[in-house]
């Protein structure tokens, strides 16, 4: 599953193009996210959703949903239906992993997942898709493990109940159960509807054609046995960035025809690069992003550098003009990161009016990111191979409802 | 038990060393140090705790600035390249008595770090006075190196001052210019693995002080390796993480205190005792419940080991 947000492409196409291996802006500008809802299909989560979730959970909602980060979705409300009568669900997220080096963009998916299982009280599958990777990036089979195993550490310091959390590798689960749910997604996708959604060509390798049934079969509990038995019935949730609605949407239009439920989505947008909305997050410009390995002088350095400043050249100007928080990356980063509504809210008005200074806002930001870079740092010292391997392993989770 | 802060502040007086005492909530790095003190009270200084691969161990003090290269300190010693590396929070706190944050040259006052070889930065001599902490993470004293020799040979320690960035070759006609400190003595340090070719420890000469009981249930070889983001990191300063706190229920108790009265000093200032509770729970409850969770993951961990090579019950 690649949940980063890249741009393979130079299309500065008069339509923009988001789509699992694309993400690009029409003529270099921003996402519309609008546009993109109604081009999927999905629907936009609204405040109307955002209260219920709290009186369901009786806890404030995650910090991303009250800032519209996670912003459209799937049959969210069914699943809260479902929820309030007591019939419980199961959350399916995963990550590719390409590298080694993750950075905060990489973390937002699985630090929204982690809230969900916390405030709703139910199990999380998490896939590792080192066969894609192994297939995408060229990468040896050998290496997309051990990232695999990388990536899965940083994962589950992200703070993931073991009782309640299975991660799991293609490479290593592919197989039975799961395997027989992948070829009966596979009969029902024609070659021409999964080159109409994916974009494959007659020059792709047919591993690449064959993968997208891996990336769906998570989402029906009966591929995992060891954890559902007998529960068939119990429904799916999917948070991911956005840029994952077609394999979903291709799962989606599936699983009736095989009876089971449609999973449901609840969907973000895409984290902004350090240098602004149009820059390009890449894994071979360091200063694109911040990443977990980051030091608090590497934090604080490409912040001041690099961050994107919507502040006027002058200090003059800017007190005359305020700041324009349109394009200001530290103060978008501050709405993802930033628990405190009151305090973004003081800092938007005084910055945006003029009387607070981009210095300040920096200033806070790095505060905030050295924390939390600082808090995954310790908790990833203490994730030994064997939690790894704890985590990973095939095993029951009796207590995954509690 | 070891020493405390108190009663090595009090030796420094009944000594008349010259120091100056700065009390600051715990800090975990030099960079959070650096912010209560400043540099023109003494220069700050890195405290390293290596072990090399015969279970010798070493203090290395050094100035923030100087490089501390292992590889080449490895050599000098006469261990090869990769002899030495950081030791694990087991042999700190059962050795040097100390916990991760406050490795100090003061450490070697108690009598289970007798063994521990203690080597200082040439460059604090230049200085009017370095910064240490005195076998607490809340405390930092300045002093002069004159007096902190004092205090070494006051407990029958010569001080041992070396160009730690110094690079000069090792081979047949050039010894190791360091080997001269290394510990006469190994010390054997239950509950740790980090050996995984030899299964037997070499036989101490002298058994370590203060050997604690190894804890009722738990594999020998479950390891809780806080060395190894140490020496993959690229700074040479020791890490600061506390993984004891997600094992070691008093650890974690510990913790959770530290972080709650710090909390609670921090925001003193607060009109009534509600408003300041309830700011405690607002900004304490998902980092706690944070360590928490990675205390409970430990810990099914270790069943999960356990589990994994436990026998079969004797029929």
């Amino acid at each position: 599953m690649e949940v980063d947000k890249k741009d393979e492409n130079e299309s500065e196409s008069s339509e923009q193009v988001v789509n699992p291996w694309e993400v690009s802006a029409k003529d270099g500008g921003k996402i519309d996210y609008d546009k993109l809802i109604d081009k999927f299909g999905c629907q936009r989560l609204d405040e109307s959703l955002i209260d219920r979730v709290q009186r369901l959970t009786s806890r404030q909602p995650h910090v991303f949903l009250r800032r519209g980060v996670f912003f459209a979705h799937r049959d969210f409300n069914e699943i809260l239906d479902a929820y309030e009568k007591g019939d419980k669900f199961y959350l399916y997220t995963g990550r590719g992993p390409s590298s080694e080096a993750l950075h905060l963009g990489h973390l937002i998916p699985f630090m929204f997942t982690k809230y969900l299982q916390e405030a709703f009280k139910v199990p999380l599958v998490i896939q590792l898709t080192d066969d894609e990777k192994c297939m995408w990036k060229n990468l040896s089979v050998e290496e997309s493990q051990r990232l695999a195993r990388e990536n899965a550490k940083d994962i589950i310091a992200c703070g993931f109940d073991v009782t309640k959390t299975f991660i799991f590798s293609d490479f290593d689960y592919v197989g039975g159960a799961f395997y027989k749910n992948m070829v009966k997604v596979s009969k029902c996708v024609t070659l021409n509807k999964a080159m109409g959604i994916f974009g494959f060509s007659g020059e792709d390798h047919i591993g690449k054609l064959s993968f997208p049934p891996v990336q769906a079969v998570p989402s029906f509990p009966s591929s995992f046995p060891h954890l559902f038995p007998g529960k068939d019935n119990l429904r799916c949730l999917i948070p991911c960035a956005i840029d994952q609605d077609p394999y979903f949407r291709m799962t989606r239009d599936v699983a009736p025809r095989l009876g089971y439920s449609k999973p449901a989505l609840i969907e973000s947008s895409f984290f902004p690069a350090l240098q602004g909305e149009n820059g390009k997050m890449s894994a071979s410009d360091p200063n694109s992003a911040i990443y977990v390995t980051d030091t608090a002088k590497d934090i604080k350095n490409k912040i001041n550098k690099y961050a994107f400043s919507g502040g006027q050249d002058s200090v003059e100007k800017h007190r005359e003009l305020g700041a324009n928080l349109e394009v200001d990356i530290p103060v978008k980063y501050l709405s993802f990161f930033l628990e405190d509504d009151s305090e973004l809210e003081h800092i938007k008005k005084e910055y945006g009016e003029g009387r607070m200074l981009t210095g300040e806002v920096k200033k806070k930001l790095t505060e905030v990111l050295t924390e939390m870079v600082e808090r995954h740092r310790r908790s990833r010292a203490a994730v030994t191979d064997e939690m790894v391997d704890a985590f990973m392993a095939v095993r029951p989770l009796p207590s995954m409802f509690e | 038990m070891g020493f405390s802060k108190d009663q090595l502040l009090n030796r420094l007086q009944e000594l008349e060393i010259d120091y100056t005492k700065y009390e600051h909530p715990p800090v975990l790095t030099v960079e959070a140090q650096a912010k209560y003190v400043s540099s023109s009270e003494g220069a700050l200084s890195k405290n390293l705790f290596f072990k090399d691969k015969k279970h010798r161990y070493y203090i290395v003090s050094a100035m923030v600035d100087t490089k501390v290269d292992m590889k080449v300190l490895s050599q000098r010693l006469g261990l090869g390249k990769g002899g030495i590396r950081m030791a694990p929070e087991e042999a700190l706190t059962q050795l040097l008595q100390v916990s991760l944050e406050c490795v100090t040259p003061f450490a070697v006052v108690n009598e289970s770090a007798r063994d521990v070889s203690l080597l200082l930065d040439q460059n604090f001599k230049n200085q009017k006075r370095c910064i240490f902490h005195p076998l607490s993470n809340e405390v930092s004293v300045s002093l002069n190196t004159s007096g902190l020799d004092k205090f070494l040979k006051s407990i029958e320690r010569d001080p041992v001052y070396v160009d730690l960035e110094a690079n000069p070759a090792v081979g047949k006609d050039q010894p190791p210019d360091l080997a001269v400190y290394v510990p006469s003595n190994s010390v054997v340090i239950p509950e740790i693995s980090n050996e995984t070719s030899t299964k037997q420890t070499p036989p101490p000469k002298s058994v370590s002080a203060e050997v604690k009981p190894v804890a009722s249930g738990m594999p020998s070889d479950v390891s809780a390796k806080p060395s190894k983001p140490a020496t993959k990191g690229k700074s040479v300063v020791v890490e600061k993480s506390t993984p004891l706190a997600f094992k070691n229920p008093e650890k974690f108790v510990e913790e959770i205190m530290d972080k709650t009265s710090a909390l609670l000093l921090s925001e003193a200032k607060v009109e009534n005792v509600e408003a300041l509770a309830e700011t405690l729970r607002k900004r304490l409850t998902s980092e706690l419940t944070h360590l928490a969770i990675m205390y409970k993951n430990t810990a099914y961990t270790e069943g999960f080991h356990a589990g994994k090579h436990s026998q079969p019950k004797r029929l």
